[in-house]
């Protein structure tokens, strides 16, 4: 255990703000997963004005009918209509709303939580330190999946219920990687020069170690997004998640389910919607991760 | 290394008792047992005689207690679903989930360490972007997803494997694949800087100055010290995946513990899955504990410092 909590970044040093955007936009994947990421953030928020249909709106007449490529399809229903008649491109759509909204949420959440244990660990030390490596174990023996699952089916499946289990429970990373971040911020000069001119804490941890650990906190960031985004998926899927008939990925997946033999498409589309949208954060990630390091390869 | 196993084993008991503590308050927080155990819609007196008679209106402190004394015991309860004790069910369903979570990391293992050490020694050529692919996919797909799309293929498609069941080897194909790509990507993230780090060190180069061919030197010198840490992913890796399969299981009714504790969530069995979520972290707590004392033998600097 002791080794899963000392594993860590190790670089340090901040990339100058020039260098870093000249670094940005050299960066194929980092520039192709931030575009599909804002096509899908651009698409959520106008979801309401894009859609063809009232996602919710049921038509029995007009049941399974299938995506325009088809031979059945047409384009009154580009996406085709899933086992109740609901519009699915309209569904899509809307889906992207709560993917996000999960994925942002919880990573704030969890966030907070991990960043605060890992800074107060690695800054201070000592028996503080001790404490929260202790916290962060126990945390990393908890199943996940198996927990969330539990608690979500006690309390009852809303999507703030969802927002709030997840976000209690995913902060370990951040802590890990704060943790080792700031042990090694703390004892360079401009942190001695601070303590030395009398500055508090508080404000040392906040103005002096916050701003050199940032880089290290926006990666661990859209990987939990991502994470957050595939668990809720997963929840959903497994009907323990957000409840019908709200227009959730892994939902849709689950009640098209027992249809996917002669209409696979409606697993397939918000199948590939949510790959899509991991794709693109883990893209952002990966491409922030060698653009925000000291001696990138390119 | 005996003061080491000592402080380690201290720390490890202390985590599995601190766990055990918050997955109990955690699940009784959550829910009711005594409406559980009553039944839905059962009337209030019913429910205050529940909750009396089985104890559940003393502190929780005490309840946490009696269930650990219990426990540690072997008497697990009685499961409120399947009405048998839980200490069978889970004898009975640990089988199937401790074999397709060594299948799927054997899987993982060797699709990982021949391309990541491919990916290394040919660093930024084809081999190595495939690697990268494989890995992002991996990282990118919901596994219950996939899962559904290998049925899809190889059920529905090609008729080549049950689409569901436990009944016999062809079963587990599908469960251990769509399982073991899950983990792939940390996997061979791991093998391919390990190599990197490796075949740049001195031993390396005075071994090809040598004049050894280019496979010993990198599969006997290279990939035996590539491997260490992989040891103690695996160990996480493996914990991880009996959590992870109950999402599997289910895809594929695998009768498995995942498929179980999936079962006593939608019941509200308490018992089950309290027992199920105990067996877990503490078999994470061990798992992680034994990486830990394996490391530390194969590497002095841990246990020293």
């Amino acid at each position: 255990m002791s080794d899963i909590v000392q594993t860590g970044p190790v670089a340090v040093a901040v990339v100058p703000p020039s260098r870093f955007k000249r670094r940005a936009l050299k960066h194929k994947g980092l520039m192709i997963g931030t575009i599909i990421f804002a096509i899908i953030v651009l698409i959520a928020l106008l979801a309401p004005f894009i859609s063809p249909h009232d996602p919710y709106a049921q038509d029995l007449n007009n049941r399974l009918v299938p995506p325009v490529w088809y031979e059945r399809g047409s384009w009154l229903h580009p996406f085709g209509t899933d086992n109740l008649g609901r519009d699915y491109l309209s569904r899509t759509l809307y889906g992207a709303q709560i993917s996000l909204l999960i994925g942002i949420s919880v990573m704030v959440i969890s966030g907070t939580i991990g960043t605060a244990l890992g800074l107060a660990a690695g800054y201070f030390g000592g028996r503080i330190d001790l404490v929260v490596t202790f916290i962060i174990t126990t945390r990393l023996a908890l199943p996940v999946v198996l927990v969330a699952l539990a608690v979500v089916a006690m309390v009852g499946g809303t999507l703030g219920i969802v927002i709030a289990v997840l976000g209690l429970l995913k902060w370990d990373r951040f802590a890990v990687v704060m943790r080792s971040a700031t042990q090694q911020v703390r004892s360079l000069d401009f942190v001695e020069a601070a303590r030395a001119s009398g500055a508090g804490q508080l404000r040392i941890i906040l103005k002096e170690v916050l701003p050199n650990v940032m880089p290290h906190l926006i990666v661990v960031g859209t990987v939990e997004a991502a994470s957050a985004i595939l668990l809720e998926a997963a929840l959903s899927f497994l009907g323990l998640g957000v409840q019908p008939p709200l227009p959730s990925w892994g939902l849709m997946i689950s009640e098209a389910k027992n249809f996917m033999f002669f209409s696979f498409w409606l697993i397939a589309i918000p199948g590939a919607a949510l790959a899509l949208l991991v794709l693109a954060i883990n893209m952002m990630g990966d491409g922030l991760r060698d653009v925000t390091a000291p001696d990138s390869r390119s | 290394m005996f003061n080491y196993t000592l402080k380690r084993l201290a720390l490890a008991a202390l985590v599995a008792l601190a766990v055990s503590a918050l997955a109990f308050v955690l699940l009784r927080l959550s829910g009711d047992v005594a409406i559980a155990i009553a039944g839905e819609g059962a009337r209030a007196e019913d429910i205050a005689a529940v909750r009396q008679q089985y104890g559940l209106d003393r502190p929780l402190v005490v309840q946490y207690f009696d269930w650990l004394g219990r426990t540690l015991q072997g008497d697990f309860g009685q499961s409120l679903y399947f009405r048998t004790p839980v200490f069978d069910l889970i004898v009975t369903k640990i089988q199937t989930t401790l074999i397709l979570a060594v299948l799927a990391i054997a899987f993982a293992l060797a699709l990982s360490i021949p391309l990541g050490v491919m990916a290394a020694v040919w660093q930024n050529s084809w081999i190595d972007r495939l690697c990268l692919w494989i890995a992002v996919a991996g990282q990118a797909l919901p596994n219950f997803f996939f899962a559904l799309c290998l049925v899809m293929v190889f059920s529905i498609g090609l008729g080549w494997l049950p689409v569901s069941g436990a009944d016999g080897w062809e079963h587990f194909i599908m469960p251990t694949v769509a399982l073991g790509y899950y983990v792939t990507p940390p996997f061979m993230r791991l093998v391919r800087a390990g190599m990197i780090e490796v075949l740049g060190a001195d031993y390396i180069r005075t071994a090809r100055a040598k004049g050894l061919p280019a496979s010993t030197v990198i599969l006997r010198h290279g990939l035996r010290n590539a491997l260490v840490p992989v040891v103690a992913l695996t160990a996480v890796q493996l914990g991880f995946l009996l959590g992870g399969s109950i999402v599997i299981e289910t895809v594929f009714a695998l009768d498995g513990l995942g498929y179980l504790a999936y079962q006593a969530i939608s019941q509200k069995d308490f018992p089950v899955i309290q027992a199920v979520l105990m067996l877990l972290s503490v078999g994470y707590v061990v798992l992680t504990l034994a990486a830990d004392l394996v490391n530390a033998w194969l590497d002095p600097r841990i246990r020293v410092g």
